[in-house]
């Protein structure tokens, strides 16, 4: 299992796991907004430094992770550093890792007794700040803001439309692109631009 | 117990040589591995806390006996090999040159030299202490069984 992991974690594991944690409760605050994570790790393939970093904060060995067929090459990596048990299906995922936007009704979204029993999506994108435009509301948002990301398939909103309309259940999800971090939970109405 | 491990199981050696490394301190370990090669540090050292169990009566319930310190360490060498050590108290520096060595054990080049001046003097050098500790406890042994014969 030890045989292919070949990169360390954070170098300082209190501080950048501390700054990273930060920039998601930031991020998670004020939907949309673009905050750096990870700006000193060196990711394995396929991961950028943001997903990689939100992942080492986030996951640990309570917490099951899902991963999608091409966030699996970091699997190893993922298991090392974090201690986290990988597991086969979403359902049983507290946090789920993804190249491209999974079917969020196969990851669990909790109850109207333990909504916080849902899972967290960190969805890795091509670049955020450019790209198709959103507009976002909703809590941590004073009036509505507009939002951009590549990467995300089209028709996005639609999907998270459904997603949101759980409200209090449902799936956050954590954008990374690059070094950069922007949250959507679930609390926040997305239309497209 | 390292010497008490059934030799045949393929990852018997490699359990013995982390036990042996593990007891040795880091001077004589540093000084047993000389000029270290390069290599990389994956994780740690890091100290923290293990939970010690037992079993009542040796063999029964499982309890939790207490927390104990421990500091872990993982590194990575030039030839690719990835050596682990969990060592008791919170030596860093013994930590990780068990895992250097650990690693450094894995690479068949290196192994059969490796073993011969590093992991059997450390091995001897540990059961030596171990059987002159339990010499001197054995010379304060009391036999019960001398009382009941004096009474009979």
């Amino acid at each position: 299992m030890s045989a292919t992991i070949s990169l360390p974690g954070f170098a300082d594991p209190v501080e950048e796991a501390q700054a990273t944690f930060r920039a998601v409760l930031d991020a998670m605050a004020r939907p949309g907004t673009l905050h750096r994570a990870g700006e000193r790790l060196a990711p394995p393939v396929p991961l950028d430094q943001a997903a990689a970093a939100v992942l080492l904060t986030l996951v640990d060995n309570e917490t099951p992770l899902w991963l999608d067929a091409a966030a699996a090459a970091a699997r190893d990596w993922l298991a090392f550093h974090c201690g986290a048990t990988v597991v086969e299906t979403p359902l049983d995922a507290a946090f789920a890792a993804a190249l491209s936007l999974p079917d969020l009704s196969t990851l669990p979204g909790g109850s109207h007794e333990v909504p916080e029993a849902s899972a967290t999506l960190i969805l890795q994108v091509a670049a955020l700040g450019s790209g198709t435009r959103y507009r976002l509301s909703g809590p941590g948002l004073r009036e509505p803001s507009v939002f951009a990301a590549s990467g995300l398939p089209a028709g996005f909103a639609a999907v998270w439309q459904r997603n949101h309309a759980l409200y209090p259940c449902g799936v956050d999800i954590v954008l990374c692109a690059g070094a950069t971090v922007a949250a959507l939970p679930r609390s926040v109405s997305i239309e497209e631009a | 117990m390292p010497d008490a491990l059934p030799p045949d199981q393929p990852q018997a050696a490699r359990r013995r040589w982390m036990a042996v490394l593990a007891r040795a301190s880091s001077d004589e370990l540093g000084e047993r591995l000389g000029t270290l090669p390069d290599y990389r540090v994956l994780r740690g050292p890091e100290a923290g806390l293990v939970m010690v169990r037992g079993r009542t009566g040796g063999g029964g319930a499982p309890f939790n006996l207490g927390e104990m310190t421990a500091t872990r360490c993982t590194v990575r060498t030039e030839t690719g090999q990835v050596g682990h050590a969990y060592v008791a108290g919170r030596s860093e520096r013994l930590a990780e040159l068990a895992a250097l060595a650990d690693a450094l054990l894995q690479d068949p080049a290196r192994q059969p030299a490796l073993l011969e001046t590093l992991v059997e003097p450390l091995a001897a050098a540990q059961r030596a202490r171990r059987e002159a500790i339990a010499a001197k406890a054995a010379a304060t042994r009391v036999q019960f069984f001398a009382m009941r014969n004096m009474r009979s």
